[in-house]
């Protein structure tokens, strides 16, 4: 860092809300003293669609979606923690295999952030050829998505009592296959970047944080553990079946942007080894994926065209929903970016009372004045690049 | 780092009397039933915050959240709703508060760095004013916006549209106009209940 004494020659520059760098939509209004960075003002809101207020409006079922589109870029671990909130209201468990599936492909989405937050880092500073191999990856990965819900991204198949539909025996054996094919994809970017002269020389010791700091400006996840502290959700508060899995939490050590790519390369490295793990208890243990009350979920199609109970509950569930008892609850998934946690207080209908989404990018972002403070202008977008932003779920 | 300090941490229960010894009847009331919550009054927040943090049985040092919530039927129209996470016991706690429209809420900035931003968001969503914040501007709306959205009262469609005029060159705010009338469907049917819990199969139970 420098410090500047003079500070007669400040100038204000905008950077955004159209910048590639800028990761979407973020307007930041630079108070520079020559090139070193005085002041970072963050305006966002440029991507707000009003999503909680649109949640007050829809039924427990109509509100998933809404999930997908906050963080798009791993879409299903958002539904996860709304399906985990309604839950603990419902008084409901998941069957095992459903735990299993949730969490095979909270592991999928994680592989797409990280992929998607590793090479874009990397093209943050410079290098163009990362985002052209990880995103053939993504797309392997989006096809499993599809497979498994019908849609890339906006899956809406995380429900609350379980998982939509059940996996097909080839869609396990085609994720099994990426899972020992995927090594080699890590391997080639890692070979782009990690001994990288200007990727170290942009990333090495830049955005320091100290592990206080981390904590007072409300870090999870990478950020956290970046700075040297050990926490995981999967770890110190599991959910679904993550305390019987094994992998390791790495930890980073100087807490600078590229600690937190190499954490994330690493977490790749363990989210695969989890996802073998969950796919040799998938092929033993066959069993229900969804909860079995059909007053709150929906009963098989085929059942519909013989059962006349049946298709009054299907009825009744896509136009009144279900009722959730009265009550508060927070419940906290450790999604890529952080924790991605979802308040929820239910009136006793069948809508929420009021559903606050406490995204990880907005407590992220908000450091970048702490954190960019005497750096140079070009280490924003590097610092920028390590937060791993995605306005979805920023704005909300 | 979490792991070897389990053995001193205190269960909810614990934590629930040492904040009802230190606070008293500031305390409106507790629950230990799902999450630790505690119903403050508003002048205490200050304190409150600081000794959650500080105490060192505690350490909720880690800030996670604060929301609005809007109840426009009662006198004290707002509820403000703070999570902390304290990583070095593995707890988390609620606190929450009311307060009137008119009234205002001290700000936990000096506390809490992170809580900036949650505070703007709460003001610009409901309203809810938090004295001595250092810029409480807008947060998510768009610049010139006018209303809280959040707000039961404030209706989903909104007020305002945007769009882009091409004799005037320049982007214009004009009163909502909808295609088709608002859809609220009320599918609330009089006689069912509540689902029932568990995952036993009941069909047939109430039809």
């Amino acid at each position: 860092m420098i410090n500047n004494p003079k500070k007669d020659n400040t100038f204000t520059i905008n950077f955004g809300p159209q910048h590639p760098a800028a990761h979407g939509v973020l307007r930041l209004v630079l108070e520079l003293d020559g090139e070193i960075v005085d002041r970072v003002d963050p305006h966002i809101g440029l991507l707000h669609r009003g999503t909680e207020k649109l949640i007050e409006y829809k039924t427990y079922t109509q509100a998933i979606p809404y999930f997908d589109r906050l963080d798009y870029v791993a879409p299903m671990n958002q539904e996860h923690a709304f399906s985990l909130a309604v839950e603990s209201l419902l008084g409901i468990e998941v069957p095992r295999r459903g735990q299993v599936i949730r969490v095979l492909y909270s592991e999928i989405g994680r592989l797409l952030s990280h992929i998607l937050n590793i090479t874009t880092q990397a093209m943050d500073v410079g290098a163009l050829t990362p985002p052209l191999w990880g995103f053939e990856e993504r797309e392997k990965l989006m096809c499993f998505y599809e497979r498994a819900s019908g849609s890339r991204m906006h899956a809406a198949y995380f429900r609350p009592g379980g998982v939509h539909q059940d996996l097909p025996d080839d869609l396990i054996n085609d994720i099994e296959d990426f899972i020992y094919t995927h090594p080699a994809v890590i391997d080639d970017i890692e070979s782009l970047l990690t001994e990288n002269r200007i990727f170290k020389q942009r990333n090495v010791d830049i955005g320091l944080i100290s592990p206080e700091d981390a904590q007072l400006w409300g870090f999870s996840g990478v950020m956290l553990r970046g700075a040297g502290l050990a926490w995981d959700l999967r770890r110190s508060q599991p959910y679904e079946i993550y305390s019987e899995l094994e992998f390791d939490i790495p930890i980073g050590k100087n807490s600078d942007c590229y600690d937190r790519y190499l954490l994330r390369v690493e977490e790749m490295k363990q989210s695969l080894k989890i996802m073998k793990q969950c796919i040799k208890i998938l092929r033993n243990e066959p069993g229900p994926v969804s909860s079995s009350n059909n007053k709150l979920f929906p009963p098989k199609r085929a059942e519909m065209k013989e059962s006349m109970e049946a298709l009054i509950h299907h009825f009744k569930l896509y136009t009144e929903g279900y009722h959730v008892p009265e009550g508060e609850v927070y419940r906290a998934v450790e999604a890529p970016k952080g924790e991605f946690g979802v308040y929820l207080i239910a009136d006793g209908s069948n809508k929420p009372y009021r559903c606050k989404i406490r995204a990880p990018g907005f407590a992220h972002l908000q450091a970048m004045d702490y954190m960019c403070k005497g750096h140079m202008l070009a280490d924003v977008s590097a610092i920028l690049g390590s937060l791993d932003i995605v306005f979805g779920e920023v704005d909300r | 780092m979490t792991a070897n300090n389990q053995s001193t941490t205190l269960s909810d229960n614990d934590i629930s009397d040492l904040l009802k010894i230190k606070f008293k009847k500031s305390i409106i009331d507790s629950s230990i039933k799902s999450d630790l919550t505690f119903v403050i009054e508003p002048k205490i927040l200050k304190d409150f915050i600081k000794f959650l943090k500080e105490s060192r049985d505690l350490q909720f040092s880690t800030f996670i959240d604060i929301c609005g919530v809007d109840y426009p039927n009662r006198p004290d129209r707002f509820d403000v709703v703070y999570h902390f996470l304290s990583l070095k016991k593995n707890k988390r706690i609620r606190v929450k508060l009311s307060i009137h429209e008119n009234d205002s809420v001290e700000s936990i900035v000096d506390i809490f760095p992170s809580a900036d931003w949650y505070e703007r968001e709460a003001y610009d969503l409901y309203g809810i004013n938090f004295a001595n914040h250092p810029d409480l501007r807008r947060m998510l709306t768009d610049y010139n916006f006018q209303g809280h959205p959040l707000r039961k009262d404030f209706p989903l469609t909104g007020y305002t549209q945007v769009r882009y005029d091409d004799t005037q060159k320049r982007v214009i705010h004009e009163p909502v106009e909808l295609g088709h009338e608002f859809r609220d469907f009320d599918f609330e049917s009089p006689w069912l209940g509540e689902i029932p819990s568990g995952n036993d199969k009941d069909i047939g139970e109430d039809d």
